[in-house]
């Protein structure tokens, strides 16, 4: 075996040290040691999307970053998104709209919904759309989760996840709009 | 057909849309799915897999993995062969002969596709296994592979089972013996060969498996959709008595027929934890998902349908040629005769009959996925009814409603030799014709040609048989497959009120949680939320069936809902005995036991089942308790029906389609909840449109298998998809207490054949007259092309393999 | 999907992380986002001996501008590319990439020292006559974007070297399309192609993704609309494929690419000249 590694991370908010082995993936890290199974896999090509977590207040896929690469980062889970016994607001609006069925894509759903509502607060319905594409569901068609989002997003107990991304975003650009810088 | 008179209703919960009680613990990360579950003392099985799509195996060198510290065994299939029984295939069809190799969890002597099973590597911890399964070193012989399904039936093929001296499994047919003759009277025959091509289910949760043996008691977790069945089939297997043995589906990711399956790795596990005495696990991979769950669809279907010149449709001849793959699978001969029943469609045409051919090939098996067989013939026969209507030049809603079996006729016995229970199929297409404005459509598309644009609306008008199913139409005298079909409920309600059920169905996904608590609360005066659903365990609960052909509902819930009534039914003994009136005069309202005509005297359920716990007050005779078991067998199928169209848009330059609205309108029954159906509408429709536009399972011309991940295996995202335009109407079905059909393979049923009517309507005035799935940009790109004179067609990249092969 | 085992390190400076690198050998490779590395070690497709975590070298984080372009440090997300919109088509194209994740994760120099020619950057910063400057044992050196991209996933950094920077040239006066074929929203390019063009039509640059090996720049199609019109755009579309020889793959035969890179190099200028 490889020398292992020590990383301290905090999930969730609460600080965690581990020795590792370099090459442990990051949603491993977080199901095997942790215990976190919220965070899925479901692919092996850092396409599906279900083991997306935050990692420093911007969504990641955890199954295509290494755990030692988040030595001294800040990691949020779907286990970190409830406050106490009060969902959060994307947790409401996935069971309010039938935003999921089997449940398996869901967690990974909603934390990639949390970056693109943080990112822009206000989307439409096709900004939705191309805000998950990085997220795959077989079973709701993504109808409702679409609405789900879109609901989340007007909640009036909008709240954000975890620590803000480092830049201010923008909202996407349409094509030909940034002329010449 | 007889009728069960529906039951007292308490609060009416049936027919709204109650959240779902499934979802808090899916929504906070706190599912417990099968690779979830942590077992003490687990080991780690990493399985070596064939890069080979057919070879004989010259040998395994399993030293070196033998040697690491951290390996506990390594098994081939010739270490194993003390196993009873190999892999299960459950057709018997009376009167014919399928052909059947051995299947075992190991290859024996050789192996049969990419990826068939080789050996087995036990280790410490997961990323161990892996490691020392790079270490296993087989040597093959290769063998000359036959990937294309016609090129297999012809004499001088590659044969995939030497034994057999064929590629030919079997030939069944089903339906009316005068086709010929009815075809040969016809007007006008339209022929057409029809392609619809390989699709896996691609559940976003790969299969898992973990067997935990210990104490003579073995006890196995898996991603199935059908524990009772996989105990049943794996007790022979392994030669474990059933009473010994337990099988759990915990939350299971979603299955679309690719979990309804007995497969080798759940026999390897337990096989496994048994002789190390040690729980052991396995998960696989999305690429061990792609190359070793059953895929769907793969049929090449010649069509000819008999016209009048007025578009009667006079005969339909169905000839189906099915690429099973390498091996039987549990079903995996049935599932294209599971098409010849609905084979008439929604319309009445005096003479139908389907012949079906089922091929080996080097691939994996085929077997149910979503809609299993009932895809396949919709497509075809909604796609021959747009060419039928083209080549007359007919209106293809003329066509159908001309077609199309009216309401006064059900219940309809129809060529294949069902009887359709309910319908009204003229009610959802001029329902969906109101939302759709399809007269505006067409000038819109006129005007859109002018400017070169090229636009496209296709209509499906589908039925389908589901609710699987009266045991003896599908039992072993029947169809032939060797299993009941009836389902399992049991109803107990608690002397606090509360409520337990039990059901043999087990659930994906689908939110039988709530739809069945929804249908027990109304039955016996209780609240969905007092009413809790087991289901998914060998251990708690009677034996069932599970939960595939949309039949949880019409024959599971049923099934609920009989035990629900047979305690509502000594409730109201016991609430007459109790409150001295006659158990006739006692009604249930409002979620109260009580005397007609006398709200003030009533019982609530918890009051009830004190009493039937503390029996000091209950009618002589009766026993104690309040706990009902029903086992229902269906007296028929259920023939849920709709109809969808879709307007595409075809960029004529690129040959990419963009699906611009969709349209439905779905009848299933009264709905128990109709928020459920939606989803499952909704999710059925992007099924069906994934494997229309997107989706396709490739194996090179070697056997290579090139969609191996979700990077070539296209799920569609929600950027692709529209916003749905769903509606229902509500036919009941006389067979179940309920009314209540199913809805869960519907939206795919019904979508295939609308995306192509649609491109196809679009191509049109390019001379594109007629294109196969998927409708891929390249496909389209060539259909121009050769209508146009220029290039070579489709036909070049049939199976998906450009040219220069794939990279 | 398990990688293999390796040695890790993750140095505090460049210069340590280019001695860990030497050190290493042929077999140690430089990790940044991992978007390109992680999913091959997975597959077991690539299994260095010596990962060097470049995540402490913040310095390569950020852009900024400087001598009449802007230099972007080689850690610098997809996203955070994507976000300053005055990097014109770059930020453009980089907002194209995949899908939000693998932005936040991906970075600008890690995307083109993979060298593939299917991923976008490349021939955005081939279009934009851009470079990227390279650090190793014996110095820094810049290499031109022409000279960089040598084959598939070959390209001029040699072992022992890390992209520090990415250079681009302001774009003052241009205007940009890029138009990306896919089937879906995440996937690569099945051709893409990055159109610019200065005033009105006074200069005119169109690079292509995944038409070969390498990114490659379309000169007979510039040459024919260098001075020219929007009025010439689609004749001169018609010369996009001339000289290149696309993989033909899955979703695409080498014919129907070469068909698309001329719809789409008609589109590409259309959209830009009307920008």
């Amino acid at each position: 075996m490889s020398s292992t590694v020590g990383v301290r991370i905090s999930v969730n908010g609460e600080v965690r040290e581990h020795e590792v082995e370099p090459r442990l993936l990051l949603v491993h890290y977080l199901r095997d040691r942790l215990g976190l199974t919220g965070t899925h896999v479901g692919c092996d090509t850092t396409n599906c999307g279900a083991c997306t977590v935050h990692l420093n207040g911007e969504a990641v896929k955890s199954c295509t970053v290494f755990a030692v690469q988040a030595d001294g980062a800040e990691v949020t889970t779907i286990e970190g998104m409830a406050d106490g016994a009060e969902l959060h607001p994307l947790q409401e609006a996935f069971w309010k709209n039938h935003g999921l069925q089997c449940g398996y894509c869901t967690p990974g759903m909603i934390m990639a919904a949390a970056d693109l509502l943080q990112r822009n607060p206000d989307p439409s319905e096709s900004e939705v759309r191309h805000g998950l594409e990085g997220n795959l569901c077989r079973c709701t068609g993504y109808q409702n989760i679409v609405r789900a989002v879109m609901e989340a997003a007007h909640s009036p107990q909008r709240t954000t996840v975890g620590p803000p991304p480092p830049e201010k975003p923008e909202a996407r650009e349409e094509v030909g709009k940034g002329v010449g810088a | 057909m007889s009728t069960v008179e529906a039951g007292p209703t308490g609060n009416g919960y049936v027919g709204q849309a109650i959240r779902r009680k499934e979802d808090p613990p899916l929504i906070t990360g706190k599912g417990r799915y099968t690779d979830d579950i942590v077992l003490p003392g687990q080991l780690w099985a990493a399985i070596i897999r064939s890069p080979e799509a057919h070879a004989r195996i010259v040998s395994i060198d399993k030293s070196a993995a033998e040697a690491r510290d951290d390996v506990r065994i390594v098994l081939t299939g010739e270490d194993m062969t003390d196993l009873q029984a190999p892999l299960p295939m459950a057709w018997v069809p009376p009167g014919v002969e399928i052909k059947t190799p051995e299947h075992w969890p190991l290859a024996r002597g050789k192996v049969c596709h990419v990826g068939d099973a080789v050996a087995v590597v036990v280790a410490d911890d997961k990323y161990a296994a892996v490691d020392a399964a790079e270490d296993v070193i087989v040597e093959y012989d290769p063998l000359p592979a036959v990937v294309d399904v016609e090129e297999a039936m012809k004499d001088g093929s590659p044969l995939v089972h030497e034994q057999f001296g064929t590629n030919i499994t079997h030939e069944w047919g089903l339906g009316s013996e005068d086709v010929e003759e009815a075809l040969a009277a016809a007007d006008v025959v339209v022929e057409r060969r029809v392609v619809n091509h390989r699709t896996a289910g691609a559940a976003i949760e790969p299969r898992a498996v973990a067997a935990d043996y210990r104490a003579g008691q073995l006890t196995l977790y898996t991603a199935t959709q059908i524990p009772h069945l996989v105990r049943l089939q794996l007790a022979g297997c392994l030669g474990i008595a059933e009473e010994h043995f337990r099988v759990v589906a915990p939350d299971v990711g979603g299955g679309f027929g690719s979990k309804l399956n007995v497969y080798g790795e759940e026999c390897l596990m337990a096989y496994l934890s048994r002789r190390l005495e040690t729980p052991v696990r396995w998960t696989a991979t999305r690429s061990e998902d792609m190359q070793a769950a059953v895929h769907g669809r793969d049929q090449v279907d010649y069509a000819r349908m008999g016209m009048k010149r007025d578009g009667t449709i006079v005969a339909l001849h169905a000839k189906l040629i099915a690429d099973l793959g390498a091996y039987q699978q549990l079903l995996t001969p049935f599932i294209p005769s599971f098409g010849a029943f609905v084979m008439s469609g929604c319309y009445k045409i005096p003479s139908v009959r389907t012949d079906i051919v089922g091929v080996f090939t080097n691939k994996f098996p085929t077997d149910a996925i979503r809609g299993a067989g009932r895809p396949e013939a919709t497509h075809l026969i909604e796609v021959m009814v747009d060419q039928a209507a083209a080549e007359l030049g007919l209106d293809p809603v003329e066509v159908r409603r001309k077609n199309f079996i009216p309401k006064e006729d059900f219940p309809a016995d129809v060529a294949p030799g069902v009887t359709y229970d309910s319908g009204d199929y003229h009610g959802s297409l001029d329902r969906l014709l109101g939302t759709l404005d399809y007269e505006g459509f067409r000038a819109e598309q006129a005007r859109a040609r002018e400017e070169g644009r090229y636009l496209g609306i296709g209509f499906s008008t589908y039925m389908e048989i589901c609710g699987l199913a009266p045991s003896r139409a599908v039992g072993p005298s029947g169809v032939g497959i060797q299993a009941g079909f009836w389902e399992s409920a049991v109803v107990r309600v608690h002397p606090s009120g509360g409520a337990t059920v039990w059901t043999g169905t087990s659930p994906h996904g689908q939110g039988h949680d709530t739809g069945f608590a929804q249908i027990v609360a109304d039955r016996i005066g209780s609240t969905p939320e007092q009413v809790e659903v087991i289901h998914g365990d060998t251990d708690r609960g009677p034996f069932g069936m599970g939960t595939y052909g949309s039949r949880s509902l019409a024959v599971g819930g049923e099934s609920v809902a009989r035990a629900a009534l047979k305690v509502a039914d000594k409730a109201k003994k016991i609430a007459a005995h109790l409150l001295e009136a006659a158990p006739d005069d006692i009604e249930l309202r409002d979620g109260r036991y009580q005397v007609k005509g006398s709200p003030d005297k009533g019982l609530t359920l918890a009051d009830i089942s004190l009493a039937a716990y503390v029996p000091e007050n209950i009618p002589d005779g009766m026993e104690p308790g309040l706990d009902e078991t029903n086992f229902y067998d269906p007296e028929n199928f259920v023939f849920p029906f709709g109809a969808h169209a879709a307007i595409v848009e075809v960029d004529a330059e690129t040959g990419k389609v963009d699906l611009k609205r969709y349209v439905c309108v779905d009848d299933c029954g009264p709905a128990i909840n109709p928020m459920l159906i939606d989803g499952q509408v909704h999710g059925g429709i992007v099924h069906g449109v994934a494997q229309a536009m997107y989706e396709q399972v490739v194996y090179d011309d070697t056997g290579q298998l090139v969609t191996g991940t979700f990077v070539d295996y296209a799920l569609p995202t929600a950027a692709e998809m529209p916003t749905f335009e769903t509606d229902r109407t509500e036919t009941p079905s006389p067979v179940n207490s309920m009314g209540v059909k199913g809805v869960g393979e519907a939206g795919t049923i019904a979508a295939s054949p609308t995306i192509v009517n649609a491109v196809t309507d679009a191509l049109r005035p390019l001379g594109v007259n007629h294109i196969d799935m998927p409708v891929t940009p390249l496909r389209v790109w060539q259909a121009i092309e050769a209508a146009q004179g220029r290039g070579s067609g489709p036909r070049a990249s049939e199976q998906g393999v450009p040219e220069g092969g794939a990279q | 999907m398990i990688p293999p085992e390796f040695e890790y390190t993750a140095p505090e400076s460049v210069d340590e992380a280019l001695q860990a690198l030497t050190q290493g050998g042929e077999d140690a490779k430089l990790l940044a986002g991992g978007h390109s590395l992680i999913p091959l070690m997975k597959m077991r497709l690539a299994a260095p001996s010596l990962l060097v975590d470049m995540r402490k070298l913040s310095d390569l984080r950020g852009i900024e501008r400087a001598n009449g372009g802007f230099r972007i440090g080689a850690l610098t997300t997809h996203a955070q590319v994507s976000q300053a919109s005055e990097l014109g088509v770059a930020a453009h194209a980089a907002g194209k990439i995949a899908d939000q994740q693998v932005r936040n994760r991906g970075t600008i120099g890690g995307s083109l020292a993979h060298g593939d020619s299917a991923s976008d950057m490349p021939a955005v910063l081939l279009a934009a006559e851009g470079s990227v400057v390279a650090r190793g044992p014996n110095g820094e050196r810049e290499i031109a974007a022409t000279e960089f991209f040598q084959d598939f996933f070959e390209t001029a950094l040699a072992d022992d070297e890390m992209i520090t920077e990415v250079r681009l040239p302001a774009m003052d006066g241009w205007k940009f399309a890029y138009e990306k074929f896919t089937r879906r929203a995440e996937d690569w390019a099945m051709v893409g192609v990055c159109a610019m063009v200065r005033g009105d039509f006074e200069d005119v640059r169109v690079a292509f993704t995944n038409m070969g090996g390498t990114p490659i720049r379309a000169s007979a199609v510039e040459e024919a609309l260098r001075g020219q019109g929007r009025g010439a755009i689609e004749q001169a579309a018609q010369a996009a494929a001339e000289g290149t020889d696309p993989p033909g793959d899955l979703n695409a035969t080498a014919d129907y690419k070469r068909h698309l890179a001329r719809v789409l190099t008609r589109r590409a200028l259309e959209k830009a000249a009307a920008a």
